[in-house]
């Protein structure tokens, strides 16, 4: 996976146009493009994606158009054209990227598309096949479908922060725009069905995807015990009505925590066996499941006593080794050398111009036959030419006319 | 669905009868409640999924919480297997391993959550499915993937949680790392893992061969830290949790009031840079004026000058501290309504009954009542994940019960006789 393509990729004949920004659409194209679609990301000079303006993590922390790697991360394995959709003969250009295409994205506030005149309807008539994807925050249609948001925020809408916390204390963020990547996954599973209609039927269409919608299938159990018994789910902070112990412990070293999870009777002996402390399994403070929820409080101390005398990665392999559910709470920094990820080549250090070695990220999906293999992420209109004249079939003088005017800019 | 005379005469690729892009498959879920999601998703498509669960079912129909406190009806099981049927068959049994090669012979798809080997050491692993049909995409779901040094270790949601350091970024600073408190990872994978099967799929329609899909569910959840690992390919920064706050959108390393108290609760509300975020700023302001609570150097404020991305943590401080006082006096009601009017960016943080009452979803109408015959009751759920236009999604049926489709699929399509239904039965393979 160093960036060269292999002789198989699944998804060689597919062609795929993005218009959009930041991560719920390009995203789903990044996924297409590893395994073997063209995919052309649109952008403008004057609209650049917003990851590439006001986002760090900058190389040396230093802004700059290129030199951003949220912009980086979501966008390798895609080639980057500029084309400014506010010009009035930028639709032109558009429209032959969109007949090219075998699937459309875009991500943008509902109504953008259809100002452009590119909505679903006008796309059709230039490629009645088209499987033309809408990716926003509360779907195409509804009293709030303009409403504009991030992530981030709408992770809340969706449920999740109120579901992540201390039950006495306030919900937590969860990093960054969580419900964006899950929004993702629903794309990339939509648009690859929807492909597969097509093949067999020659029938395109359009898919209005809800980001909120996608996380509530994350979070569908709640709903369901909110719907049929009626009761809100609330956060627990680590602990599950399954398991006990269940929870993170303090580890030797600073801020360093191990999991364990503990669900049998059978795992609990083993457990108390590892941890050398065969007393706690004869203790019928702790004798059933049942009992040590009763007790857990007194039990995560004991616990944490325990672990704070071992790395974390100890307590891992000591458990693990005895059969015990537990795992090193890994820090961004030590994903890196985690030696399970590095097994799967989940992280691809390409050389970027601008940004020197970077580590782009491989699916969590191997396929046998057809691995994914990436290539870097576009600098602001690196292959204008390379899609303008030799995918599109545009001369020069009409590539460099586009460009003196403004529509390629 | 007219599966059972398709199935006997080998795959069709006709549309089926109800519809859904992926009507003409068929899809063996072995999958326990770490994948549940993918062939949950793949049946939304339209995908015939035959779920096959071991003699006495899934041992995930007993995960909480449950229908009505009733044991063995747990509603994670509801949730994601509806739009499959159900049997029953004992792979630990030769018989059971059999009738299985002879399902597969006819599937297209088998989806399973088994210990990496565990499969190919009875005969019934990728290798030997292949035999028996060169077609068909296998997809292993595992905590770890199916090879590697963690390849053996045990899993669960908070293993992968913790592994695919997502927990390192949730939590208060200096309090343990944390979870989310229902189950996420086995979302992430399962998700994921209909990709790409997806993914495969698409290959196979054009090779005629199928293939072998592994997915790592701590892979999986790696998507859950968003940009966060591009902060170690650039600067070699270890983000750490922020609590409430958002961290790493300031090169000056300020972190942002994200998650405010309410009157009823909490409100998300985050302070953007950009033009999306000026114009959101300056409509929070506008919203504080209305009600007379804005200070006068706020209502002053240039937002065009003031640029997040390089703010340091007392610039963000100042600006924040009259937010907090304001949205204190709100309700989650009047942010939502508020957020609206004056184009603010940001959402109340939901629970499910905030949720349950969103008139925006039931005008999308997103909530589907699914018919329970054997309760004699109608619940209703979340409706699937997107509109399609030409062939819509819906959930067709409820999550099976124990052994429900025995009878069709094993007499149906298999044309087992009734001796032989009864002898299986006996010999408790089914």
């Amino acid at each position: 996976m160093s960036g060269g393509r292999p002789a198989a990729s699944a998804l060689a004949d597919l062609h795929v146009v993005e218009f959009g920004g930041f991560a719920a659409g390009p995203t789903v194209g990044k996924h297409l493009g590893e395994h073997g679609a063209t995919v052309v990301r649109v952008e403008s000079r004057s609209r650049p994606d917003g990851f590439r303006v006001h986002y760090p993590p900058y190389k040396d922390n230093v802004p700059g158009l290129n030199r951003t790697g949220t912009f980086a991360l979501f966008n390798d394995s895609k080639l980057g054209v500029t084309l400014n959709l506010k010009h009035p003969r930028a639709l032109a250009v558009a429209n032959r990227l969109a007949a090219w295409a075998d699937v459309l994205i875009e991500n943008f506030v509902p109504g953008v598309m259809a100002r452009n005149g590119l909505s679903y309807e006008a796309v059709r008539r230039v490629n009645s096949g088209v499987v033309y994807l809408s990716s926003c925050n509360m779907g195409q249609t509804g009293p709030k479908a303009a409403q504009r948001g991030f992530g981030s925020q709408l992770t809340s809408q969706s449920g999740f922060t109120f579901l992540a916390g201390e039950p006495d204390g306030d919900p937590m963020l969860l990093f960054g725009p969580y419900i964006d990547f899950v929004a993702v996954g629903f794309g990339l599973v939509a648009v690859l069905a929807a492909l597969d209609h097509r093949r067999r039927t020659g029938e395109g269409q359009h898919i209005d995807l809800s980001q909120y919608e996608c996380g509530l299938q994350f979070i569908a159990p709640a709903l369901l015990e909110y719907g049929v018994n009626g009761r809100v789910v609330t956060r627990m902070g680590n602990r599950s009505p399954h398991a006990a112990p269940h929870g993170a412990y303090p580890c030797r070293g600073t801020d360093r925590w191990c999991v364990i999870a503990v669900r049998s009777e059978e795992e609990w002996r083993a457990f108390c066996a590892a941890a050398g402390r065969p007393a706690w399994a004869a203790d019928e403070r702790f004798a059933t499941l049942a009992a040590r929820k009763a007790n857990e409080s007194a039990l995560d101390a004991l616990v944490a006593e325990w672990t704070a005398r071992h790395g974390a990665r100890d307590v891992m392999e000591t458990l693990q080794a005895a059969g015990v559910r537990a795992g090193v709470v890994n820090r961004l920094s030590d994903l890196f050398s985690d030696p399970q990820l590095r097994h799967r080549q989940v992280w691809c250090d390409l050389e970027h111009p601008e940004l020197g070695r970077f580590y782009y990220e491989a699916p969590p999906f191997i396929l046998s036959e057809t691995p994914a293999a990436l290539y870097r992420s576009p600098l602001l209109g690196e292959h204008n030419v390379a899609v303008y004249r030799d995918i599109l079939g545009f001369g020069d003088e009409e590539i460099a006319g586009l460009a003196a005017d403004g529509v390629i800019e | 669905m007219t599966a059972g005379t398709r199935i006997a005469n080998g795959p069709a690729r006709t549309r089926g009868a109800d519809g859904g892009p992926l009507a003409p498959y068929r899809v063996l879920d072995l999958a326990g409640h770490p994948g549940w999601l993918c062939g949950r998703l793949l049946g939304d498509l339209g995908g015939d999924v035959v779920k096959i669960e071991p003699p006495g079912g899934d041992d995930g129909r007993r995960l909480g919480p449950f229908y009505r406190d009733m044991p063995e009806n747990g509603l994670p099981w509801f949730a994601y297997n509806a739009n499959k049927r159900g049997i029953t068959l004992d792979i630990g049994a030769a018989r059971g391993r059999e009738l299985l090669r002879r399902l597969a012979r006819r599937a297209d798809f088998l989806i399973e959550t088994y210990r990496p080997g565990y499969l190919d050491a009875h005969g019934i692993g990728y290798a030997a499915l292949r035999e028996a049909n060169p077609r068909i995409v296998v997809t292993s779901i595992t905590p770890f993937g199916q090879t590697g040094p963690y390849a053996r270790y045990h899993g669960s949601d908070l293993v992968a949680a913790a592994m695919s350091g997502f927990m390192s970024l949730v939590g208060e600073p200096g309090r343990p790392p944390l979870r989310v408190s229902l189950p996420q990872a086995p979302m992430w994978a399962g998700m994921h893992a209909a990709a790409g099967t997806l993914v495969a799929h698409h290959a196979r329609e054009a090779t005629g061969r199928g293939q072998h899909v592994d997915v790592s569910t701590q892979a999986a959840l790696l998507w859950a830290l968003a940009n966060a690992p591009a902060y170690w390919s650039l600067g070699r920064t270890d983000l750490h949790r922020g609590g409430t706050r958002i961290v790493g959108r300031s090169t000056s390393g300020a972190a942002m009031g994200a998650i405010y108290r309410c009157r009823d609760g909490h409100i998300n509300f985050i302070l953007y840079g950009g033009e999306a975020g000026q114009r959101s700023n300056e409509g929070m302001v506008r919203w504080m004026t209305a009600l007379g609570e804005a200070p006068e150097w706020l209502r002053r404020k240039d937002w065009s000058a003031f640029h997040v991305a390089a703010a340091t943590q007392g610039e963000v401080d100042e600006v924040e501290r009259p937010f907090a006082e304001f949205l204190r006096r709100r309700t989650k009601a009047e942010f939502a309504a508020a957020s609206l009017a004056y184009g603010i960016l940001g959402y109340p943080v939901a629970d499910a009954h905030d949720i349950r009452s969103d008139e925006h979803l039931a005008a999308r109408s997103f909530w589907q009542a699914v018919e329970h015959p054997e309760r004699d009751a109608t619940v209703t759920y979340p409706g699937p994940f997107a509109c399609f236009s030409a062939t819509p999604l819906r959930i067709r049926r409820r999550a099976p019960g124990i052994g429900e489709h025995n009878e069709e699929i094993y007499r149906g399509e298999l044309e087992l006789s009734a001796d032989e239904l009864g002898r299986l039965r006996r010999e408790r393979v089914i």
